[in-house]
């Protein structure tokens, strides 16, 4: 029951001058799973992700994104894909000028014909799957708290009911209960709308609690791959330190006598 | 993929109205949908109860999840009996979601007067300018009080942090207003000789050059360049400081960012206005002469010997007295527009547009204030 990946990536090469930030690193994401990545500061996780949704160039390499390869693609078919991913920047990257309802009826206003009514009634749902009500739809970006920032910043990326989401560390900059709540969020939301997740995180608590499995980035590729109990018994120096760390440990014990 | 069958059918069945879906009931068909919603919502005082049949839907997402929570309420509200059959159990639970959403009443706006909002605007528009007037005394007061500590200790005045500044704002800026002034100068000395040419007092346009560059246009044209060159980056930068919190930051460790900020910025200015209005002053006479001798066939000799007749040490005195007032005036507005910017992208833009219409503004404003004080001291 071996599904086609939705992501696959093979022997990508990226590299800035002389320094090669990803070296033939190859990876696959199933459907509807959660993937977490993690790896150290600068070791490539984001680089990955920007690649992958073409925002950098890659030197070598194949990605192909729901069957489409990125290289060979047209404009017209890579601007059809981009209408089937939604993507949450790591500082929300919520349009300034633009209220919240309006940033969320962005892409909907570009992609799709929809009258004002639907469009109005459509924000305000999404903003209510991620837990705002129509009282902060009519705020501007600068008036929101972090937490906030980042709910919008998903319904906007949910607002054309993508397919895949990307989230560049979701509960970075997040107190431990809303992030707690921000995972529960991913999860339900993966749930009702058969998302797959490609999650860019630092946070154990997250990885324990969310993700399917994780692929840990070390060196410019996967050193590690599958559910926890697999990352725990890795061999993999760096994927050792990572989760048998003090916090790691702390928080995997927990997990077990739960 | 779409259209094969119809998104929606309907069927009379006495009192029951029988619906059945097909297709895909997602983003793509959305508007299509919601007028078909709206369609059969109409019928919905007719009966008594409804039925959609979801067996025959392929794709169904938040859209058409909402758009079949829209229908059952529209026949509930109606007063008769909704019914979803054949849904997938995992749609089900999208439609769940979507069962409590919009249902507060988003309070509408009430709609203004246009006479009552024009009158709010003009009196909006009257105390903004107050306002800013405010503004600026405080931003001088301050700016004040910081130059007085500074003088105190001058040990904490950012000598780095000056030099820095007065090599962009001066040393960078002193081609493009040699450039600008040269040619000004040029303009001016053709259309002199050109104009008095008709009546044979050709030299009279070394009188011109003379004293209208000295006096007022050179200082001018320099500040109205200083405005839109530095004056408006001053506002970009300290805005963008002000938008991610470094502002705040530097107060919280117990700087004044008048002091740290503002301060080398404005003295700066009041610095390099002098130094630019000299050399634009003298690029400007350079072109002047250059077109009398090319263009009016005026010797350069001629030229100097006329222009050390037409003009006095008074007229080159004027002009440089101008030029440190309207450095500080440039700076303070560019300064105290910068820390008014709030969050967004949008208001940096608004700050950065106001802050170089109005020094342009003020620095007109000050040169009339100028020309009448000059005058009445006899200068």
């Amino acid at each position: 029951m071996e599904e086609a990946p939705v992501i696959k990536v093979r022997d990508l090469v990226v590299g800035f001058g002389d320094h090669v930030v990803l070296d033939r690193l190859s990876l696959d994401v199933r459907k509807g799973e959660i993937l977490g990545i993690v790896g150290t500061s600068g070791g490539g996780k984001s680089v990955l992700l920007r690649t992958i949704i073409g925002l950098l160039p890659k030197r070598e390499g194949m990605i192909e994104v729901l069957g489409v390869n990125l290289d060979t693609a047209s404009e017209e078919e890579r601007r059809a894909l981009e209408r089937r991913w939604g993507i949450l920047f790591q500082q929300g990257a919520l349009f300034s000028s633009l209220t919240v309802r309006q940033n969320v009826q962005f892409p909907m206003r570009e992609n799709l014909k929809l009258s004002d009514r639907m469009m109005d009634e459509m924000a305000l749902a999404k903003l209510e799957m991620v837990g705002l009500g129509p009282r902060d739809a009519d705020k501007f970006p600068s008036e929101l708290s972090g937490g906030m920032t980042k709910r919008v910043a998903l319904a906007r990326a949910l607002a054309l009911d993508p397919e895949i989401v990307f989230l560049d560390e979701p509960t970075s900059g997040l107190d431990p209960i809303s992030g707690g709540e921000f995972d529960g969020l991913i999860k339900t939301l993966q749930g009702t709308l058969g998302l797959t997740v490609f999650m860019v995180t630092h946070d154990l608590e997250s990885l324990y609690t969310v993700c399917d499995r994780v692929a840990a980035l070390a060196d410019g590729r996967v050193v590690a791959i599958g559910p926890m109990p697999t990352m725990l018994e890795s061999t993999h120096p760096w994927v050792q330190t990572y989760f048998q760390g003090k916090r790691g440990a702390l928080l995997a014990e927990r997990r077990v006598s739960q | 993929m779409m259209g094969i069958a119809p998104l929606l059918t309907a069927e009379f069945e006495g009192e029951q109205l029988k619906l059945s879906a097909a297709g895909s009931w997602t983003a793509a068909n959305a508007g299509e949908l919601e007028a078909l919603v709206d369609g059969v919502a109409r019928e919905a005082p007719k009966v008594r109860s409804m039925s959609i049949d979801m067996g025959g839907v392929r794709g169904f997402d938040t859209f058409g999840a909402w758009l079949l929570e829209r229908l059952t309420r529209l026949f509930s509200v109606a007063g008769s009996k909704a019914e979803i059959v054949g849904l997938p159990a995992h749609d089900r639970k999208l439609l769940d979601e979507m069962h409590g959403v919009n249902r507060d009443a988003v309070a509408t706006p009430a709609h203004e007067n246009k006479f009552v909002s024009a009158l709010a605007a003009l009196g909006r528009g009257a105390t903004g300018s107050w306002r800013d007037l405010i503004l600026f005394a405080e931003m001088f007061g301050a700016l004040g009080t910081a130059a007085a500590r500074v003088v105190m200790r001058p040990k904490d005045f950012r000598f780095t942090s000056a030099v820095n500044q007065l090599d962009r704002v001066a040393w960078q800026a002193v081609p493009i207003i040699l450039l600008i002034t040269f040619l000004i100068g040029a303009i001016i000395s053709q259309q002199g000789i050109f104009h008095f040419r008709k009546f044979g007092a050709e030299l009279y346009s070394v009188d011109l050059v003379g004293i209208l560059v000295l006096r007022e246009i050179g200082v001018l044209i320099v500040a109205i360049m200083v405005a839109g060159r530095s004056g408006s980056s001053y506002t970009a930068e300290l805005g963008s400081m002000m938008m991610r919190e470094e502002v705040d930051a530097l107060r919280t460790m117990g700087f004044d960012p008048i002091e740290v900020l503002v301060l080398p910025r404005v003295l700066v200015l009041v610095i390099a206005l002098p130094i630019l209005t000299f050399l634009g002053s003298m690029a400007a006479l350079y072109g002047g002469g250059l077109v009398a001798w090319l263009y009016g066939g005026m010797s350069p000799e001629i030229y100097l010997e006329r222009l050390t007749q037409a003009i006095s040490v008074t007229h080159f005195k004027v002009g440089m007295l101008k030029a440190p007032f309207m450095g500080l005036v440039i700076g303070i507005v560019a300064c105290a527009e910068g820390l008014q910017v709030k969050g967004s992208a949008e208001s940096l833009g608004l700050q950065t547009t106001a802050s170089v219409v109005k020094s342009i503004f003020l620095v007109i404003v000050l040169d009339g204030l100028f020309a009448i004080f000059f005058a009445s001291i006899g200068m």
